[in-house]
Parts: C-alpha cells; structure tokens; sequence
C-alpha cells in the first residue's frame, strides 16, 4: 500500500512537470500544445544520448535536456504557432499536432524504431520508510520536482518578466496595452515549458529504463489529464492534479492490475472534462473560455464538382480493374477507398458541423471489432456482418460521445483524443470479449452470397462501391436541409440554438452517421487485415485521416476522397516517402493551414 | 390575449441581480421599447425570455403558454425569433441559407420532433431518413420556403436580393443585420425581439430600418425592440420601458417616459444640468432642461 502511494507520488511528479508546461502555455498563449509530448519524447532521446553515447553523468545531462528542449519549445512557437497567429485557437490545435508528428517521425529516422534500454548515471540504493521502499532515483525525481516547482513559483512570483508572463496569461490585450512584449512573453513560455517536458521524459525514461519514439502521446495525455484536473492555466493545480492522477493511476494498477493504469487515467479526463471543465479547484463550474462563433472553418466556399464529374469519376474508377491487372495497385487503391470512407465520415462532423474530432480511430474501431466479433464468435455471414456492425457502432458511438457534445473546440478535441484511447482500451480489457492484447484473428476475408472475395480485383469493387455508396449518401444529406442545421451548429452555436437547431440533437445526428460510416470502413479493413488488435487503432490513425480531410479540403467529401486517395497512394507509388510519411502529415498540415486553409478543393475566394 | 407577458423575471449573476423582478407585455401587434444605459439588463433580458440563459425567478408567457426554462431551440419553434446585439450571421452560408435556416423549426415540425432519448432517437432517424429519400413533401415544402424566403428578402429592396448566393462572411454590416432579420422573420415569429436593430448603422440606414420596422408593424408583427437611438423608439414604440440597474424604472408611452425625470438622472446622474459625458458635440447645448433632449445628447455616448 505504502509502497503504491509513493509510486504514485513519484509518478505524479513526472506528470506535473508535463502538466506544469501545458497549462503554463494554455494561460499564456490559449492553446493546449499538443506538440509538447513529442518534445518531451525528444527530451527523453537527448538524454538517453548524453548518457549512452556520450557517458555524461547525471547533472550535465540533465542541463543537456534543459536546454535542447527549451530550444526545441521555441522552435514549435516559431514555426507552428507565430505563422498561425490570429488563426482561431482550433486551427493552432491542428499546427502543434503537425509539430508533433514531425518531431516524432524525426526522432524515429534519427534514433530508430526500437525501443531503447535506458539506465540511470547513478548508483541504485533503495531505502527503507515504513513499510515500503523508496530509491535513489524516486528521490531524484522528487528533488528535480521540487526544486522545479520552486524554480517556476520564484520566477512568476518575484521577476519582472514572471510578473509579464502572469499580466499575458490574465489578459494578453491589457498587457500589451502596458508594453509587455506578449510575442516574447509567449516564447519563453514555450522555452521554460519545452524545458520542462524534456526533463521530465528524461526521468521518465529513467524511471521505466527505456525511451522509445512514441512514448510521447500518453504522456502529452497524461499532461492533460492532470492540467485539467487542476483547472486549465492554473500551475499550482495543474501539480496537485498530476499528484491526484499519479495516486489514483497506482492504486488502480494495484488493486486491478496494470492494464488499468490508461483506463483511469482516461476515465479521470473525461469525467473532469464532462462534470467540472475549469478544473477541480475552480470555486464554479465555469463556463468554458471557448469562442461560440467561427472556431474551426475559415472562411471560403468548397468547389463545386458537377454532377457528370462525380460520374465520370466513378465510372473511370469501377473500369479500372479492367486496363490496371496489377493486383499490388489494386490492393493500394483499395485502401485508399476504406480510407475515403473514413475521411468522408470525419468530414460530416469536423468540415460540417464543425465538431473537431482527433478519436476517429475508434469509430473505426468499432466498426471493425463489431464485425470480426459477430463473423467469428456468432459465425454470421459477412452481409450481415456488414449491415448489422455499423448500426452497432452507430448506436455506441451517440452514446458514449453524447455527454461530450456540449464541450467546444479544444475541450471537445481532447475530450474525442480520450474516447478514441478509451475504445481502444475497452478492447484491451475486456478480454472476454475482445480477446485482449492478443486481437482477433483468422477473420474470414468477405463473402457475398456464397462466393468468397478473394481477388484483388473483387475487393476492389467492394471498396469501390461502398465508397460510392458512402459519397451518395454524404452529399445528398450536406445538400439537404440537416446539410444546411449542421452548417449552423458549425458557424453559430449560440445563433442556431436561437433558431430551433437543438445542438445535442444535430450533433448527435452527426456523430452517428460519422460512426455508422466510419464503420463500414471498420469492417472492410478487418476482413482484409483478417486479424486486429487494439493498437490497430491508434492515435496516430486518426490524424492521418484528419490530415486527409484538411488537404482536401474541411466541408468537402469529395475533397475528403482526394485527400486519402493521395495520403494512401502517393507514398506508395514513391516508397521513399513512406518511410517519411508522418514528416510529410506534418508539414503538408502546416502548409495547407498557412497557404491554404480551405484545402484542395475549394474555390479561391 | 397578450402575446407575450413577462412576469417578475430575475436573474443573478455572483451577487449581481442582473435583471430583477422585472413584468412586460407586449400585444399582438404592438411594438414595446426597452431603453436604458449600458448594463441595465436588456440584453440579459433577452437571453431569458430566448432561453439562452435560463431565469432563477419569474415567468415567461408566449400566448398564454409558460415558455420559461425551456430549452432555446424549443422556444424558438414556438415562435420567438430574435436578432443579436452585434449581428450574428452563419458566416459560411449564403444569403439565401441563413435566411432559409430561420424556417428550420417549422421543417423540423413537419418531419417530427419528438423528445427523450427513445423517441428523440427514432425521430432523428427519421429526419436523417427524410433528408435521404427526399420525399415530394419535403420538396414541396423546400421550394415553398425558397418562395416565402425571396418574399422577406424583397422587403430590403434591392440590399439583399442581388446577394442571395454570397456568404454572409461577404456583406457589409448592415446587411448582414438585414440578413438576420430576414432570417427571424422566416421563423414566422409570434413575436420579434430586436436587439439594437440600428447599432452601427450610419442615419441613412436607420432611417430605412425605421421604415421597414413600421413596415413590419404593419403586417401585424408583435415586436420587442431594444434601441438606444430614441428618434427610431419614438418613431415606432407604442409603449417604452425603461430600465436601470436590472429594474424597470419608468414604463409608459414614449411622451410620457421621455419627460420623466428619473430617466434622465439614470443617464446622466443626479447633478444634471452640466454636460453629460461624452456625446455633446452634437448637439452642443447640453445644459437644456428637456428630459428628452438631455437623454438623446447622453444616449450618444453608449
């Protein structure tokens, strides 16, 4: 017991110094940085160098990973948030995510997929206190911790520019009205919070002995979690949060067991985001500080595409097979057309209604388990499997995203990163069900009425004409009269609310139909996987497929189809590329919301 | 029957009683002004009888019915439109679309509405079914709102008409104040709450939204107004009432109110007499006793 609590209190530690960072720049600059988990991941690697490489001790590594990670912290401000300044808070969500993609990928083509063992410079003596027992590097951690957080609380409290940093996080308007130089103020809070997200991978690291490229994602989560917790931009709750998280995370794993550890923590982020959005501490439930007009969408119109376009299009696609025999390029283009699938569905409720969502994996997943649940275990036929499963998700995603749709922009885009992890988890854990860690396997490829599909060519068509089917029903719903609810919710919360458009409602109406897409989806990719498994469905899948909607262009499904055609294609036809993929996410993000916001398929206006 | 009867509405904000115990009516075709300075209530007012923000006291009657605590959107289906202090239009749309998303509750009305969670669901199914299939009803209906939308928009002359496919983001400003209230008045609103028709508005402009709110008189509408230009109030308002301080302060017809003390020393404070803050130079002479003339040199100012 004693043993658990100290865990958690160390654990906690390493969160708040993540949190600390987080909630740091949301006060100052108003946007949750979700690049900061990849800094930290970076911070962790540079580490892991000093000491591996190099045999530094201790100390100087960690002022190694000081200062390349408050370098690192300005280089995220300068190019993903200074560019973007006056942009809308949601479209910064999008440029700090592209930041972390790149980093992440340029971490793994410079250190390597594989995860890396990592031991600490220091001798490893554990004392004894009480009934359980604490280490050198439980205390070091503490110690960095503390005098961390003294560091920070001196400097806000006592210097000039820490009294700057608090007047911008109060009121950025007011303090540049005073002369406080709020650009500089803002990259010092990306430097002192890159800083601190670098130190704290580097223990974290220490802590587990091993760094690996995507370490950065949970603890970027963790790092909401507790900041949320303590009340977004509020530093000393963002630290009692961590140690709120870290408790309750190891009493879990010890009366649970260690797969519980992420559930709680998800289930801790998404009731505080639900039940009390300004935190813990907050003295109400405050209303959330998100703008109710024009979040998301720039302005511009989507191309129009005429009618005999679309057809000619689709005509050209259903011949293909004939002329193209190469059952590799089949199998790619089929892909891209589940991904099409997809992107269209994360297009209704992101481009349309405006309802940004970074979970879209575990719609997919739904989809998916649904139907490799339903052919292996019950032994259903895959037309059924492929009718019944999207119901299924359709009906499981309203509900479980339902409490959700009252929260705007950056709660509701991390609030979608929790449910997307929770479904995942789900599956992880419910064994029974699922089968765990272990996925299902031997998924039977499709079958329709009797005749199994087994050539390239066959699924293929499959693909091809649930896409068909999927854009038919995309366009004719955006060009009716819901197309036209959705669009209001999106521009005017407040002002479609006065007009009789119930959000829950719409919203709800969104969020099904993108699940019941997205599902259709699910199930072809586990019929030609034949096996998934919960890290099937990553984080990172879903900002793939956000990257595809934003390239082709938010508010577009046809846009939606010519972004996953090119995602999943081009790196393929230039297998260079592939291994640069999420560099290439990320900066063709980047551009786009720089040059281009609208996407591909938008009329210049 | 009065169309709308506000009855000891109050509403707090921390220790602020932001509107308190405030009672109106307004008849059917009547027009009902609600002036006072800056952080008096009106907008908050709004907002309760809208249902944005829900009361902590009083009630609400549209034709009878209690309407108070409702959610928004179900409040606006039964026929309360209003416009938005500072114009809010759906950007991204076009003329045309806003104005047609005013008629959303009647379509919605039409293709079911059910509420709770088992019915609310098939009922969202079946709009979901019916924006599918499209069926001749929905067309029918679709092409009868296009008509009746051209119609409203014909009432700002040739200001929106040429507009109909530009998005909103497009327009000047004091289009798109017309293009909200074309988009109320597609609602077939019982009753009409205008929140400061002519803020912004040069005095050619609000000449011409004079002209049309008499307009709009005449065709019968029940109109709640709140205007801090008192020439428009005096213009078009049956009834005028006053508030201060989350209070009624003086009600009455616009004669009468203007030349009530009180609301002068509400505006411009109790020494009177000296130069009212800010708004003088138009009118130079601010040291004349005329209540009305004093409040229209202090109503410059906000």
């Amino acid at each position: 017991m004693l043993d658990q609590l100290i865990n958690g209190l160390v654990v906690g530690n390493l969160y708040a110094l993540t949190a600390v960072g987080i909630t740091q720049i949301y006060g100052v600059a108003n946007v949750i940085n979700f690049a900061h988990g990849s800094i930290y991941m970076v911070g962790a690697f540079v580490g892991w160098m000093a000491v591996t490489w190099f045999g530094l001790p201790l100390l100087p590594t960690l002022g190694l990973v000081l200062a390349a990670s408050a370098l690192l912290g300005l280089l995220v401000e300068r190019v993903a948030i200074r560019p973007y300044t006056g942009s809308g808070r949601t479209v910064l969500l999008l440029t700090t995510i592209a930041a972390g993609l790149i980093l992440e990928q340029a971490a793994q083509l410079i250190w390597g997929p594989e995860t890396k063992a990592f031991h600490a410079p220091i001798a490893d003596v554990r004392f004894r206190v009480g009934g359980g027992f604490i280490g050198t590097l439980d205390l070091v951690i503490l110690a960095v911790g503390l005098t961390t957080a003294l560091v920070l609380w001196l400097f806000l409290k006592r210097s000039r520019l820490g009294w700057a940093v608090r007047a911008t996080a109060q009121d950025r308007e007011a303090a540049l009205q005073m002369g406080v130089d709020v650009h500089q103020v803002s990259r010092i809070s990306f430097a002192m919070a890159g800083a601190l997200a670098g130190v704290s991978g580097l223990l974290v690291g220490l802590y587990y002995h091993s760094v690996y490229h995507t370490m950065g994602f949970s603890a970027s989560l963790k790092g909401f979690t507790a900041a949320l917790l303590g009340g977004l931009g509020n530093i000393p709750g963002a630290i009692l949060g961590a140690y709120l998280l870290g408790t309750a995370e190891s009493l879990a794993v010890a009366w649970l067991g260690s797969t519980w550890r992420d559930l709680v923590g998800i289930a801790l982020l998404l009731g505080v985001l639900l039940f009390r959005p300004g935190g813990l501490f907050a003295a109400t439930r405050a209303l959330l500080p998100e703008p109710t007009v024009g979040t998301f969408i720039p302005i511009g119109r989507p191309l129009r595409i005429p009618r005999w376009a679309l057809l000619a299009a689709a005509a050209a696609a259903l011949v293909l097979p004939l002329v193209v025999r190469n059952g590799y390029w089949l199998q790619v283009l089929a892909t891209a057309w589940i991904f099409g699938l997809l992107a269209i569905s994360l297009n209704l409720i992101t481009g349309t209604a405006g309802q940004i969502s970074l979970g879209h994996a575990g719609f997919l997943a739904l989809g998916a388990y649904a139907s490799a649940i339903l052919t292996t275990r019950l032994q259903l036929p895959f037309l059924l499997a492929l009718v019944v499963s999207p119901l299924i998700a359709a009906a499981i995603g309203v509900v479980i995203c339902y409490p959700a749709l009252r929260l705007r922009g950056q709660y509701l885009a991390v609030a979608t990163i929790g449910l997307g992890q929770g479904i995942a988890l789900v599956a992880l854990n419910w064994t029974s069900l699922t089968r765990g860690a272990l996925g299902i396997s031997n998924i039977a490829p499709p079958t329709l009425f009797g005749v199994e599909i087994a050539s390239a060519a066959g699924f293929y068509w499959l693909t091809l004409l649930l896409l068909i089917g999927g854009v038919w029903v995309a366009e004719r719903l955006s060009g009716s009269y819901l197309g036209r609810a959705f669009r209001a919710v999106r521009e005017d919360e407040v002002a479609a609310r006065a007009y009789g458009v119930g959000l829950e409602r719409y919203k709800s109406i969104a969020f099904g139909l993108s699940a019941f897409i997205a599902a259709f989806a699910g199930v072809l990719l586990a019929h030609s996987y034949t096996y998934i498994a919960p890290d099937t469905f990553t984080h990172a899948l879903s900002l793939q497929v956000l990257t595809m909607v934003v390239l082709g262009g938010l508010d577009s499904t046809m846009g939606a189809v010519v972004g996953a055609l090119a995602l999943i294609a081009i790196p393929e036809s230039a297998r260079f590329l592939a291994e640069y993929r999420f560099l290439v996410y990320g900066l063709l993000l980047l551009a786009m919301l720089r040059f281009r916001p609208r996407g591909l398929l938008s009329a210049a206006s | 029957m009065k169309v709308l009867s506000v009855r000891n509405l109050t509403k707090r904000f921390g220790g602020l009683d932001a509107v308190k115990s405030v009672s109106l009516e307004v008849g059917p075709g009547e027009t009902v002004a609600i002036i006072g300075p800056n952080g008096a209530g009106k907008t908050t007012l709004f907002q309760l009888i809208t249902g944005a923000e829900r009361p902590d006291g009083g009630e609400v009657y549209l034709d009878g019915e209690r309407i108070d605590g409702l959610p928004a959107h179900v409040i606006a289906a039964k026929g309360v439109a209003r416009t938005f202090q500072n114009g809010r239009v759906y950007g991204n749309l076009t003329v045309l679309e806003n104005v047609l998303l005013g008629a959303h509750s009647r379509l919605q009305a039409e293709f079911g509405r059910p509420a709770g969670p088992v019915s609310g669901a098939l009922g969202a199914i079946r709009e979901v079914v019916t924006a599918l299939s499209r069926p001749a009803r929905l067309r029918r209906l679709e092409a009868e709102l296009v008509e009746e939308a051209m119609e409203i928009l014909s009432l700002f002359g040739d200001r929106l008409l040429p507009r109909l496919h530009q998005p909103a983001y497009s327009l000047s400003y004091a289009n798109r104040r017309r293009t909200e209230l074309a988009r109320a008045l597609a609602l077939r609103p019982k009753i009409l709450l205008l929140d400061e028709p002519t803020a912004g508005m040069n005095p050619t402009e609000t000449e011409e939204m004079t002209e049309l709110i008499r307009r709009l008189q005449a065709r019968g509408h029940a109109i709640l107004l709140i205007e801090h230009k008192l020439d428009l109030v005096s213009a078009v308002a049956h009834w005028v009432v006053a508030l201060e301080a989350g209070q009624v302060l003086v009600e009455g017809t616009p004669e009468t109110v203007w030349a009530d003390r009180r609301l002068v020393e509400a505006y411009v404070g109790r020494t009177g007499g000296g130069a009212p803050k800010g708004g003088t130079a138009r009118d130079g002479d601010s040291g004349a006793a005329g209540g009305r003339h004093l409040l229209r040199t202090g109503a410059g100012a906000f």
